[in-house]
């Protein structure tokens, strides 16, 4: 039988996220969609000096597409850029089931959805956050 | 009503593999049984060779094998003769046979094709296209909030410009019977045609095509414990009669020039290339398998399975069926949704522990919409089922919610 990655991690971040609001001031925003669960989110962020400042964000969809955004958001908020756009990198390898327990260590919470590798039909929904910002910041040059 | 003793898991040899699961998605492929497995094999290993076209005696067995289970299938759905069945992949190509070959010759600009609201993607989207490309227009036929369509409903939407009708038999996600016989008529009276999807019906109760008067029938062999990948589509042989062929290739012309050809005739006119005998005689098994057992008590077996597993769902809060109240205008579909939990998670908490269902909106899309519900979850009962899985299904839902972070 599969790994619960129901873990309390992901249904609290669910029930109760802390980014998910309306971001005023916002530098820039993002649609993402995830069309096999229906899943959708609108990425916002707040960029100062090449330091994200503040991040939100608002949608509907699974636990997992839901959970995994926020976890993001409470990852690369006060990071620079850069750094987020290589902890989304980890996180994607992670997914894939290609990360050392080393860089997993450097996920921190997000660490926690690493048992979703096992779901292929799930990985959309986890990366969903962390694909939309990625494509956000690469957009931003 | 107390199940049969008979252990009908025994038959199935991936519930040997897998003795803890409960396999509640028969609607989207059944299990296969021993039976069928070995008549598959037995074909391959004994009386393989390329049918309708050898002229060695081990070919003329394949071809034997691979007629046999056309008149198999003739007799299991009540045809008049072994030329109106035609063996395709599965009942998405059979409607689509349908729509590109009958629907191409007879639609013209203005006409109009119904569709009920709740039809599988693969009896609307051949309609939509052919639709744009005739200048035709798509009208839907919709249900009440149970699920229900009467004869009434059907009356009042067709009009003398209505074509073709195409309805499930079964709806694969409210598992309500409609009343194909009535639609048949008014159908008729009207000059429309009526294609009768009966992927979700004709492995669970009898279906005999004359009785219900429909012009072409569609099903899958999958979903009847037959192997994936054959298929029927059943037709009035005067409708196949002028209609062109679907596919052109193989094994399905009578003489060919370099500026012509005259086709074969009917079944093998609609049977291009190789076909699936291996398929075929899977089915030929199944049906058997099927006969062996009696309609009645596959019936007695998902009805009675469906009650308790219904009866222990209304008890649950927080967890709303979709469609009817009533047990037994499920036909062992039961979809569902469970108040803040979304059908994705859920199904893979019920993955969690060893409950197999559906989630999504299981090819329906329309419907869902009508519904306004954006996905759910389908649990489907079949007759190798048994009390333990039910069990197993509605404990895992009953700490769903409380799973997910829920207080309860």
């Amino acid at each position: 039988m599969a790994n619960s990655f129901y873990n309390e991690i992901l249904t609290d971040h669910n029930m109760h996220p802390v980014h998910k609001h309306e971001l005023a001031a916002c530098s820039c925003t993002r649609d993402g969609v995830n069309p096999s669960c229906g899943d959708e989110i609108t990425l916002n962020l707040r960029i100062e000096n090449g330091v994200i400042s503040d991040g939100s964000f608002t949608g509907s969809g699974c636990a997992v597409s839901q959970a995994s955004a926020d976890i993001m958001l409470d990852l690369v908020i006060g990071k620079t850029t850069e750094e987020a756009v290589r902890l989304s990198g980890i996180f994607t390898k992670m997914i894939r089931g290609e990360c050392s327990p080393e860089e997993i260590d450097e996920l921190e919470e997000a660490g926690a959805l690493q048992d979703i590798s096992h779901m292929p039909a799930r990985v959309k929904c986890a990366t969903l956050g962390w694909r939309t910002i990625t494509e956000m910041i690469n957009e931003q040059g | 009503m107390k199940l049969s003793e008979r252990n009908y898991k025994a038959d199935f040899p991936v519930f040997e593999q897998y003795p803890d699961i409960a396999y509640l998605d028969s609607t989207a492929t059944s299990q296969k049984p021993r039976q069928v497995i070995e008549a598959v094999a037995e074909y391959y290993r004994s009386e393989n060779a390329n049918p309708l076209r050898g002229l060695y005696s081990l070919a003329v067995k394949a071809t034997d094998a691979y007629e046999n289970a056309r008149a198999a299938v003739r007799d299991f759905i009540g045809a008049a003769s072994e030329r109106e069945i035609i063996f395709t992949r599965n009942a998405t190509e059979s409607l689509n046979l349908v729509a590109c070959s009958y629907g191409r010759a007879n639609i013209r600009e203005g006409d109009e094709i119904l569709v009920t609201i709740s039809e599988h993607h693969s009896n609307f989207l051949p309609w939509q296209i052919l639709a744009k490309e005739k200048n035709a227009r798509l009208k839907f036929l919709k249900c009440s909030e149970s699920g229900e369509y009467t004869v009434e409903m059907l009356e009042k939407a067709l009009t003398p410009r209505t074509k073709i009708f195409a309805c499930a038999q079964i709806s694969n996600v409210f598992g309500r019977l409609n009343p194909i016989r009535g639609f048949a008529e008014v159908c008729h009276k009207n000059g429309t045609v009526i294609v009768c999807d009966g992927a979700q019906s004709v492995p669970h109760l009898p279906v005999d095509v004359r009785e219900l008067g429909v012009d072409f029938l569609a099903f899958s062999g999958h979903k009847m414990l037959a192997p994936m990948g054959i298929g029927v589509l059943y037709g009035r042989e005067e409708l196949l009669e002028q209609m062109p062929p679907f596919l052109y290739g193989g094994e399905m012309i009578e003489y060919v020039t370099l500026c012509g050809a005259t086709f074969a005739e009917l079944p093998h006119k609609f049977e291009a290339g190789t076909v699936n005998a291996g398929g075929a005689v899977g089915l030929h098994a199944a049906i058997d398998y099927i006969n062996a057992l009696g309609f009645e008590e596959i019936g007695r077996r998902e009805q009675s399975l469906t009650r308790l597993m219904m009866r222990e769902m209304a008890e649950i809060p927080h967890v709303h069926i979709i469609g009817s109240d009533d047990p037994d205008e499920h036909h062992g579909i039961v979809t569902f949704t469970v108040d803040d939990v979304h059908p994705h998670d859920a199904a893979a908490i019920f993955d969690e522990a060893g409950v197999a269902v559906r989630a999504g909106h299981h090819c329906a899309q329309p419907l869902h919409k009508y519904l306004n519900l954006q996905s759910t979850v389908r649990a489907s009962i079949a007759f190798y089922n048994d009390e333990s899985d039910v069990h197993r299904f509605t404990d895992c839902l009953r700490t769903m919610r409380g799973r997910m972070g829920y207080g309860e």
